[in-house]
């Protein structure tokens, strides 16, 4: 079952990246689809992000009571936990339910409505123009969300250090630029290009073989967004073993 | 001209198409008919190729299609129009955009030439200014003849009708039936429409295929299917009280 699954699902990308049968229609479905991922998740990356940074500094502020251990360090671990892990995995989780369900829902819909049989009518590569603008759209816009996250983030760590008091504001800024390790950087960034394919390419399989109605939409919509969320913790379970 | 030969279709243990073969003339208006479940939507998409058939051949102007493979069925393709039994227009785009969408891919047409043809092909389905309209806001007759409009912008040789007629008033069902006519008889393309409503089969079939169960029960024109005394066919076409007492003027 798995196998089909795996199958099917390398058979539909190998069909999504052949060649475009004209490049400035599928220009202008990827810039498209930049907006709606990016600019459309702004909002929701913004929120979750500030909040995702004061909970951080409140929480490690707790446990840090010890006089021996300077307070700087609260920003340290703030900028290095958000870098590594929240701000790309709980970025990208909550980017699966908004971007995952939405993808899956839109092609699957054209699926059940014959829109994507219109399109093989036609002679279009219906993988190639659906799915291919999505995951260029994807993988373009997540790294960008993804460093706006941790900016935010700290952001939001220093902001509730300082109004809780946890942590004074030049101890937080002096813990934030001490120490830095770039790699953490490059790991966040290469997570956010995992994530990205992930939730493009596997909600939108869900949604391609779709088959029914408007229940079975829905279906592929939350099948897609379960699925993508367990394959993006299973990503980063392994990111993180190869490159740390 | 479009051969079938042979055409088989399964869906797990359903054996849906038996053995179908049958021509479909250019300049004709070919009517699949049959009742519910009988393989006609399954047939005509065996032979536009959105379904594999296991065993049979497709061909169009007797190029094997069903031996093709993607990229070899694209020049063929580009000969062919499709109206959906539900339109299957592009929620996304508006009337205008729907029907420039295969000149968008497939020519390198200007865009006020693109216009032109858009437009040209709104006017043959008596659609004028409905151009920056989305499918949401029209009727669905209008829908039918937005999708019919974008069926012909390609100018094709082939024009597949799935249920040109379901879900329409008994005008518009005219209109649309004419429509698809005159298309066919001004063009001289090659037009395969699958439908149950007796009207269209009497007002449009030149040659009609009757399925029953998944095999070819009947073929003829619809001058014909008034006195034939194939019980399968009769019992179909003249089910209602109307047809029964239109039957005896016929």
């Amino acid at each position: 079952m798995i196998f089909t699954h795996l199958g099917k699902y390398i058979l539909l990308l190998q069909a999504s990246f052949k060649k475009p049968e004209k490049f400035k229609v599928y220009w202008s479905e990827i810039m498209r689809e930049m907006v709606s991922i990016g600019i459309g998740s702004l909002g929701i990356v913004c929120i979750i992000s500030v909040f995702i940074g004061a909970v951080s500094t409140v929480q490690t502020a707790f446990q840090l009571v010890s006089n021996l251990i300077p307070r700087s360090i609260i920003g340290g671990i703030t900028r290095d936990s958000a870098i590594l892990e929240f701000s790309p995995t709980i970025t990208s989780l909550v980017l699966a339910g908004r971007v995952g369900s939405s993808i899956a829902s839109q092609i699957g819909t054209m699926r059940v409505t014959e829109q994507i049989d219109a399109l093989e009518i036609m002679g279009v590569n219906a993988p190639g123009y659906l799915i291919l603008p999505k995951i260029i759209g994807g993988v373009t816009m997540f790294p960008l969300l993804i460093i706006l996250s941790v900016c935010l983030s700290l952001f939001g760590g220093y902001i509730a250090g300082s109004a809780s008091g946890a942590v004074s504001p030049n101890d937080f800024i002096i813990g934030l630029t001490t120490d830095f390790n770039p790699l953490f950087a490059r790991i966040a960034l290469i997570k956010a290009l995992v994530f990205a394919f992930i939730i493009t390419s596997v909600s939108a399989y869900q949604g391609y073989y779709t088959s029914g109605g408007a229940l079975e939409v829905g279906q592929a919509s939350t099948r897609g967004v379960v699925m993508s969320c367990i394959i993006i913790l299973c990503a980063d379970y392994l990111i993180a073993q190869l490159m740390l | 001209m479009i051969e079938i030969k042979d055409i088989n279709k399964t869906f797990g243990d359903k054996h849906v198409l038996k053995g179908i073969s049958a021509v479909f003339n250019q300049g004709m208006s070919n009517l699949i008919i049959g009742g519910s479940g009988s393989g006609k939507t399954t047939l005509l998409k065996c032979i536009v190729g959105l379904h594999e058939p296991e065993k049979g051949e497709v061909l169009y102007s007797n190029e094997n299609f069903t031996k093709m493979d993607f990229e070899q069925r694209i020049p063929i393709r580009k000969e062919i129009g499709m109206l959906f039994q539900n339109s299957a227009l592009f929620d996304s785009m508006t009337v205008e955009e729907n029907i420039i969408f295969p000149l968008n891919l497939f020519t390198e047409m200007s865009i006020s030439e693109k216009r032109d043809r858009a437009n040209y092909c709104l006017e043959k389905v008596n659609l004028k200014n409905t151009n920056k309209l989305f499918p949401s806001e029209l009727s669905g007759g209008m829908k039918k003849r937005v999708g019919i409009a974008r069926a012909i912008t390609m100018q094709p040789k082939y024009l597949f009708c799935d249920e040109p007629n379901s879900g329409l008033d008994p005008k518009t069902s005219i209109v649309i039936d004419e429509l698809i006519k005159d298309i066919t008889d001004e063009n001289n393309i090659t037009t395969v429409v699958v439908t149950h409503d007796m009207n269209s089969v009497m007002r449009i079939g030149d040659n009609i295929l009757f399925l029953h169960e998944g095999q070819k029960w009947w073929q003829g024109s619809n001058k014909e299917i008034a006195h034939t005394d194939n019980p399968e066919l009769n019992s179909f076409v003249f089910a209602s009280k109307f047809m029964e007492a239109a039957k005896e003027k016929l």
